[in-house]
């Protein structure tokens, strides 16, 4: 599993890196979209919605299963990566160009772990699964 | 399991189709034509095959030979009860008395069918211990819709329906169950299971208050285990205000033997087409009875068959009721099936079918596993399970690679369909069987000596079924690519 | 008595020895003594032949009409034999859903011809394996256009009433509201539509042949709906498609539909088929069962049930719908009319309806019972009733002739290919007769 130094990390595996000027890019972490398996199909939120960290913004379908997606801020939603409802096999292709959201917020989440940090955390889970 | 032939695909209707083909089926017309304006018309013709009948024939006879029903071999999936089907129940549906039988002809000239589903709904009453039966809902999730739709209507009527928001639901219940909530408004609440896959009756009480509308309970539950304490559960949820809904998803297992209405359910759909036997049709049409206690019975879907002095009729005037949930009467014919296996049966053959069904299901269980890949198996002294029971590969997974999803494709090899797998979602690995009464103990032998086969393999020859499926028409389709790029019809 | 055990009683208790009991009542150890009972009272069981004559005794008792000139939602048309040897064969009758694609190819891929089938009726782009009846069809067409900002659904006066009734219990479950739109002249009025189709609105349902047997203008419909960010949900006849101009070609979003006169006996109800169709932009929203194309491990073509993720079973409480169970064997009966009759067939079928239709209400005209509206209509038609209408179908009952439905003080008829010219002047000169004698 890799994880870009570059980014910040919530522990819902979400990736967030800041856009700057209170913008921020979110997806989906290797450690989720191996967990996920093959994704079939992502449920996107609307430009202007509402955001609140730690609450579902998103849903990703494999072939036999749902999976939330949790908001690591809380803001408003930018634009979305339209291009993943074509093209849902982009977040196991490359998770980290595959974004689902950019998103305004007026603060950082308050706990975003760092990638060792999450790693750790995700080789952690990985193994209890 | 097929032969060679099949193995090479069958071409769709549509790619049969041979340009001016036909059958005549229509006399030529014997008044004067009228076509409908042009500007009404449809532009293209009918883009439908032209086939004449023999090819239509032979095509639904190759299809046939690409299905697998309860005739073609042993059929255990956990949830579904495949018993047999009988024959004489086909050849009553397809009296011309009920079929010809237009479903607005006047009163007096329908008093058979009124018969039927009354009488139907008088062995339904005594069998769940309820006071009111509706056959409206097409099917169990059509059930427990309007099921819910009564809870909510009697807590509006209350006064209380805008506080009395959540259902609660266990964990371990069908995905209708919370649907069929969310499709009425309510929030659902899901209460885990305890450690000994019943309710937890802690969490419970937790979970209930000023805010509950109600419980859905599937008992015996999706483990195959009969709930001990479900007396105390329709209390606790009483006891606050709430009203207890009654999953009969798996009623083959206590029919004749206990009763919903006894447990303390208010109310309760039972399935037709799976606990008396009426055909599944690859999936429908199916049949449910939506039963319920007598302070409920002003809410049931509309109308009702109303008897008055041995006169039938059908009585729409309920101003309680939640009204129509479907064009007509329900699924008619599966009603007339649902008689004809009940009074076949009478009160001691309900009961002793459903214990037969758990006698074939704890003895397969027994035949088949090792107690260590059983959910939920309690050491020593293990507990009886209902009609049904899962097992969860998960050791077997981790020591061999192979997992339940292999073992259901190898037991294809084998000419048996697969048990459900990968429900109830609380198990990792699952394997629910169900075999049903009408299963002999050679067949239940020949698939626990099948089963014990591949779990042998598994561990000797991991790779083997893992390729498995190799003698069925197709294999192991690409599910990832259907969902990724839908292609949902022929386009030519 | 019968309970289809095939297990003599001896078999049973070397079960139970191996098992660890000694009797049956051990099965139940689980259910505490307050709760077990003794077996229902209930008759005795019976065998084949007695069971036989108590059912054939109750079928006896209804009457079958040789002559149907009723319909309002239920339609008798010609089946044709192989439809019926079809839809019996065994393996699909006795099959379960097919979860387990190898096996089930055959169920599987006649769903999918019955998925392009009804595509190709109503002009729509997907469709779905089936709902449960035509009425609660467009009760989860409403439900599948309704989103976070828009849930009132609105429908014309002029859908089958029944179809009202469903919708109508559905929006009450869900909390959402419903309006029904009021008609001028037999039809939904336009005007009305263009002032209710504000900024809640999600969806309009517009049934063509309407209840009344008239064309509505889908078009039209339409038109006002896109203006206004409204989806158009078109209920239609699959006989009158083959005929008439389509929900597709009339830009409608979603079309649903009663499949009983495909191949279904009449069956006092049910079981019949409903049938939706949707615009390839509200695929995800559609409930119930699909069946898609796909490659198996070898490349071969095969089908396999498709984007379950919406469904009940994996979206739980997330899902639209809890639709489980559906009407498949309904719906391959469907698709099996279909291919049987061919384009031509079914094209036959309609245009006989129609013109056998336009000959019932012209013989009725003359007897004295005149068309109500004046808009065209395909197989049923209202008129005035200047007799009495219990005398009338009591008269029409002693010839055998099912009359048409008594509706808002006239009466609702329904002709198909299925009754032939002289039950059509019989059954107008009764009606004349009754008109002039009581």
């Amino acid at each position: 599993m890799t994880f870009p130094k570059s980014l910040s990390y919530a522990k819902t595996h979400e990736w967030i890196e800041p856009l700057g000027g209170g913008s921020y890019r979110i997806g989906l972490t290797d450690y989720a979209q191996r967990a996920l398996g093959d994704v079939v199909f992502v449920n996107l939120p609307e430009p202007g919605d509402a955001l609140v960290e730690g609450e579902a913004f998103c849903d990703v379908e494999s072939v036999k299963a749902v999976s939330d997606v949790f908001s690591p801020l809380t803001g408003t939603v930018a634009e979305i990566n339209a291009a993943l409802l074509d093209s849902p096999e982009r977040i196991n292709q490359d998770c980290y160009a595959a974004w689902l959201i950019t998103a305004r917020a007026d603060a950082p989440g308050a706990d975003w772990l760092d990638a060792d940090a999450y790693a750790a955390l995700a080789e952690a889970e990985a193994k209890t699964h | 399991m097929v032969d060679g032939l099949d193995r090479m695909g069958v071409p769709l209707v549509f790619e049969r189709s041979v340009p001016g083909a036909r059958t005549a089926m229509l006399p030529p017309l014997d008044v004067p034509e009228a076509l409908p304006d042009d500007a009404l018309l449809r532009a293209e013709p009918l883009p439908l095959p032209e086939l004449a009948e023999g090819e239509v024939s032979r095509h639904y006879s190759a299809l046939e030979r690409r299905a697998f029903g309860v005739n073609n071999g042993f059929y255990p999936l956990g949830s579904c009860t495949m018993k047999y089907n009988p024959k004489l129940n086909e050849e009553m549906a397809a009296l011309p008395g009920f079929t010809d039988i237009h479903p607005l002809q006047p009163v007096h000239t329908i008093q058979g069918c009124l018969a039927v589903m009354s009488r139907l709904d008088a062995i339904l009453r005594e069998i769940t211990g309820m006071d009111a039966v509706s056959l409206q809902p097409a099917a169990g999730a059509h059930g427990e819709f309007a099921g819910v739709m009564m809870i909510k209507a009697y807590h509006e009527r209350g006064g209380d329906g805008a506080s009395r928001a959540k259902m609660i639901v266990p964990d371990s219940a069908h995905g209708t169950n919370p649907a069929s909530a969310a499709m009425n408004g309510y929030t659902v609440v899901t209460i885990p299971s305890g450690a000994d896959g019943c309710v937890d009756i802690a969490a419970l009480r937790q979970a209930v208050g000023p805010d509950t509308a109600g419980l859905m309970l599937t008992n015996p539950n999706t483990l195959g285990l009969f709930d001990p304490n479900v007396a105390e559960i329709t209390r606790i949820v009483h006891g606050a205000g709430g009203l207890c809904y009654y999953d009969g998803a798996n009623l083959n297992a206590i029919m004749g033997i206990t009763r919903p209405g006894d447990m303390g359910f208010d109310v309760a759909h039972l399935n037709l087409h799976k606990t008396f036997s009426t055909p599944h049709g690859g999936g429908g049409p199916g049949g449910a009875a939506l039963c319920c206690k007598a302070f409920l019975s002003g809410y049931l879907p509309k109308p009702m068959v109303a008897d008055s002095d041995g006169a039938l009729s059908l009585d729409d005037d309920r101003p309680l009721s939640v009204g129509k949930v479907g064009a007509f009467y329900g699924n008619f014919l599966v009603c007339v099936r649902a008689l004809c296996y009940l009074l076949s049966l009478g009160g001691d053959g309900v009961a002793l079918a459903a214990s037969n069904a758990v006698l074939n299901a704890n003895y397969l269980m027994r035949k088949l596993a090792s107690p260590d890949d059983i959910a939920y198996w309690d050491g020593d002294s293990p507990r009886a399970r209902a009609h049904e029971f899962v097992l969860s590969m998960k050791k077997m997974k981790s020591e061999t690679g192979v997992s339940a999803l292999d073992l259901a494709k190898g037991l294809l090899d084998k000419g048996i369909h697969p048990p459900t797998m990968y429900f109830p979602l609380i198990v990792d690995e699952a394997l629910m069987f169900e075999p049903t009464e009408t299963e002999s103990r050679a067949t239940l032998d020949a698939a626990a000596e099948a089963f014990l086969d591949m779990v042998r393999q598994a561990r000797d020859d991991p790779e083997s079924l893992r390729a498995a499926p190799r003698s069925t028409p197709v294999r192991r389709p690409d599910e990832v690519r259907a969902a990724r790029n839908p292609i949902l019809r022929y386009q030519g | 008595m019968s309970s289809y055990i095939p297990n003599p009683q001896a078999v049973q208790q070397d079960m139970l020895r191996f098992i660890g009991l000694s009797d049956i009542s051990g099965l139940y150890s689980g259910i505490p003594d307050a709760l077990r009972r003794a077996p229902p009272s209930l008759p005795d069981g019976m065998g084949e032949l007695e069971v036989r004559r108590v059912v054939s005794g109750m079928a006896a008792r209804n009457t079958i009409f040789p002559s149907v000139l009723r319909g309002a939602g239920a339609y008798r048309h010609y089946i044709p034999a192989v439809v019926k040897a079809v839809a019996s064969k065994e393996t699909f009758l006795t099959a379960y859903t097919p979860y387990q694609a190898e096996v089930s190819q055959g169920v599987l891929q006649a769903i999918f011809e019955y998925q392009t089938g009804v595509c190709a009726l109503t002009g729509m782009d997907v469709s779905n394996a089936s709902a449960y009846d035509g009425a609660s069809a467009a009760a989860e067409a409403a439900a599948m256009c309704r989103d976070r900002k828009r849930s009132r659904t609105l429908i014309a006066s002029t859908v089958n009433p029944r179809t009202i009734a469903a919708v109508a219990a559905y929006s009450r479950a869900a909390g959402t509201p419903l309006t029904i739109l009021p008609a001028e002249k037999g039809l939904l009025d336009l005007d009305a539509l263009r002032r209710a189709v504000g900024p809640d609105v999600a969806s309009v349902i517009v049934q063509s042949p309407n209840y009344y047997g008239l064309i509505e203008d889908w078009r039209a419909s339409a038109d006002i709906c896109h203006g206004a960010g409204v989806k158009l949900i078109a209920a239609c006849n699959p006989i009158a498609l083959a005929l008439y101009k389509t929900p597709g070609e009339r830009g409608a979003d979603v079309a649903v539909g009663e499949g009983q006169p495909l191949g279904m006996p009449l069956s006092f109800g049910g079981p019949y088929l409903g049938f939706m169709a949707c615009a390839k932009g509200l695929t995800r929203q559609m409930p119930g069962r699909i069946v898609g194309e796909t490659l198996d491990a070898d490349g071969r073509r095969c089908y396999v049930l498709t984007l379950q993720a919406r469904e009940q079973h994996i979206r739980r409480e997330k899902a639209s719908s809890s639709v489980c169970s559906n009407e498949a064997l309904c719906a391959l009966t469907a698709s099996a009319y279909m291919a049987a009759m061919g384009p031509h067939g079914m094209r036959q079928a309609a245009e006989q309806c129609h013109a056998k239709a336009r000959y019932a209400a012209d013989a009725l005209a003359e007897a004295g019972f005149a068309l109500r509206y004046a808009s065209p209509f395909f197989h049923e038609f209202l008129t005035e009733c200047p007799a009495d209408p219990d005398a009338l179908m009591s008269r029409l009952e002693g010839e055998g002739i099912l009359g048409g439905l008594p509706t808002d003080g006239g009466i609702l008829w329904c002709v198909t290919e299925m009754n032939e010219r002289g039950e059509i002047d019989r059954a107008a000169a009764i009606c004349g007769e009754v008109r002039r004698h009581g």
